[in-house]
């Protein structure tokens, strides 16, 4: 038997996220994968079946009333008290927000090296866990190792895909204890509620515009060019700053980096700012009234042009081609 | 609260995102000669929801920060928006430094100033593993309430409130102080240092603090005891040249567009 790597699992309401599967794929390259389930009684039999399908062959159930009162520190206590039993080769944790502070508080209380946001994983001919980052919004690619402790990761979200294996996983209770004092307390839970659009790091297809959509009102053009492609809408920090378009939805530095399929840019002058946030997508379309505008230096097909005739066009084009 | 409230935020000079950025190529490290360092956006955010709480109760915010010399500029830039007084942790030996030796050397430092609440840029632009917050959270033994909107501080009960974003909606919190709190891009305007802002911050007294002035281990430190270390690393691959179209005006060059698309097994 492999040694054991530990995965978090993603899971609301009893529902797995997507990229808990990406995990189990992920520790598969690893090891043996042992997912640790965190939540109120029930939750890991419940999981466990669709957990096992994934590949986890354990699955370590910290459950109690504790789990959802606090914020992040029962996850650190399910994963040290995991790591303490079986002593993995690694701990992977999803690149969210929750994830990655999660992944944090438990390198500083494992003493262990960190390394964010990975794109992949593999293990090394001398046994070593190697994590490969795209850093700098795609600039460069780095292959990183943790030289201090276990290693803990923390995995982009899409960045592998999922595959299914015919397995099934045992259930483990592990004790959940939580220090309240140290511990912020969830008061209300306010969900998002779920749009038609699928989320900007997951989807196939991203539609953003940028300064030259113009107004608020004109990003109905881009969300129209989204919708035909079922996929989501961006904006670069231009039409963010000038109220166009929610901050939620800005991609670039300091918002979110994409990655998908087809990136299809309206109106987007390009600044660094905003490549960062989609340089790696595999293909890209910009639309632009000026010809020396910087996102034609990475667009693989690139319009000079009105995108008020084109978008309209294109999404026409699109919605005939698909019936 | 009978005593003034002591806030410390974290700032961290960066390089300017809207420069090209770029990693030298002996060790994969960061090129900081290679870009303009400016204060990390996020942080004069955290600056601005310092200065507001104690604004609003009394007390003071001190700027801390770690790095070499010049990043002063980033601690005198939060004195001119009104922090009170700015501490350097600074010495050769941080050169370098992986975020868990960030930590051990910042949470010592915070235990010498023993704040009430610690404020920090929910991620920093350049490293952006956004692990440092809790990472200090641990070391210190406090709660913490990160990406952090419409901060609350009830005085008397010494209970911090506040709304959390995260990936999936947003979490009403609560903390008892002391706490480390990270905000995020929503969490407020930042505002600008006016001209006597600007004056007096060359008057406000910056200390410097060498490894050998904090209760840390010195093994812990330098370039060979990194928690991580960069194996390769590669510049991104150029991207093939792309075809440009001029459209008529009427629409001619969407048919072009929808013949890649179709190659390209996109539609």
């Amino acid at each position: 038997m492999s040694q054991p790597v530990l995965v978090l699992v993603d899971h609301a309401g009893g529902a797995l996220r997507p990229i808990t599967a990406e995990l189990l794929t992920a520790a598969a390259r690893l090891g043996d994968p042992t997912a640790v389930v965190v939540g109120t009684p029930g939750t890991a039999q419940q999981l466990a079946a669709e957990l096992g399908r994934h590949g986890a062959s354990r699955v370590f159930a910290a459950e109690g009333p504790d789990a959802e009162a606090y914020l992040i520190t029962p996850a650190v206590a399910a994963l040290a008290a995991a790591a303490a039993q079986t002593q993995p080769v690694a701990v992977l944790l999803p690149s969210t927000i929750d994830g990655r502070e999660v992944a944090g508080r438990l390198s500083a209380r494992l003493e262990s090296g960190l390394l964010a946001d990975a794109v992949d994983v593999r293990l090394a001919e001398d046994g070593t866990v190697v994590a490969e980052q795209s850093v700098f919004g795609g600039e460069y690619t780095v292959h990183a190792r943790v030289t201090v402790g276990t290693p803990i990761i923390s995995l982009r979200t899409s960045a592998i895909e999922a595959q299914e294996t015919a397995g099934t996983a045992e259930v483990v209770p592990v004790e959940l204890v939580v220090d309240p004092a140290v511990s912020a307390r969830v008061v209300a839970e306010h969900p998002e509620p779920a749009g038609d659009r699928p989320e900007l790091t997951a989807a196939d297809v991203v539609v953003s515009g940028g300064r030259g959509v113009g107004s608020a009102e004109n990003f109905a053009l881009v969300e129209a060019l989204a919708d035909v492609f079922g996929g989501a809408v961006g904006a670069s920090r231009a039409a963010v700053d000038s109220g166009y378009y929610p901050s939620q939805f800005q991609v670039g530095q300091t918002g979110t980096t994409v990655s998908p399929q087809l990136y299809i840019a309206l109106g987007v002058s390009g600044a660094i700012q905003h490549r960062a946030g989609m340089q790696t997508s595999k293909t890209i379309v910009a639309v632009n009234k000026d010809p020396d505008a910087p996102i034609f230096e990475l667009a693989d097909v690139g319009v000079v042009g009105d995108l008020f005739t084109i978008a309209p066009a294109l999404t026409e084009a699109v919605r005939e081609r698909k019936g | 609260m009978s005593d003034p409230l002591h806030v410390v935020v974290l700032v961290k000079q960066v390089p300017d995102t809207y420069s090209e950025r770029r990693l030298r190529e002996e060790d994969w490290t960061l090129d900081r000669d290679a870009t303009d360092p400016v204060i990390d956006e996020i942080d004069t955010r955290g600056v601005e929801a310092g200065l507001q709480l104690v604004e609003e109760h009394g007390g003071e915010v001190t700027v801390l920060t770690m790095g070499p010399e010049r990043a002063t500029e980033a601690l005198r830039k939060a004195l001119a928006m009104g922090a009170a007084r700015a501490v350097h942790v600074q010495d050769d030996r941080l050169a370098g430094a992986c975020a868990l030796q960030t930590s051990v050397a910042l949470a010592a430092a915070l235990r010498t100033l023993a704040p009430d609440l610690v404020i920090t840029g929910n991620e920093s632009t350049d490293g952006r593993t956004g692990s440092l917050p809790s990472m200090l959270a641990e070391r210190l033994g406090v709660p913490q309430i990160t990406s952090a909107k419409a901060l609350r501080l009830d005085a008397a009960t010494r209970s911090l409130s506040a709304e959390r974003v995260h990936d999936s909606g947003v979490t009403e919190v609560t903390a008892t102080l002391p706490a480390v709190v990270s905000v995020n891009e929503k969490t407020n305007e930042p505002r600008y240092p006016n001209f006597k802002g600007i004056m007096s911050a060359k008057k406000k007294p910056v200390s410097v603090l060498g490894l050998d002035d904090l209760e840390v281990d010195p093994a812990r430190f330098g370039t060979g005891a990194t928690s991580t270390t960069v194996l390769a690393g590669a510049p991104r691959p150029a991207r093939a040249a792309g075809e440009t179209l001029t459209d008529d005006g009427q629409g001619n060059s969407v048919a072009t567009v929808v013949e890649h698309l179709v190659a390209g097994r996109l539609l």
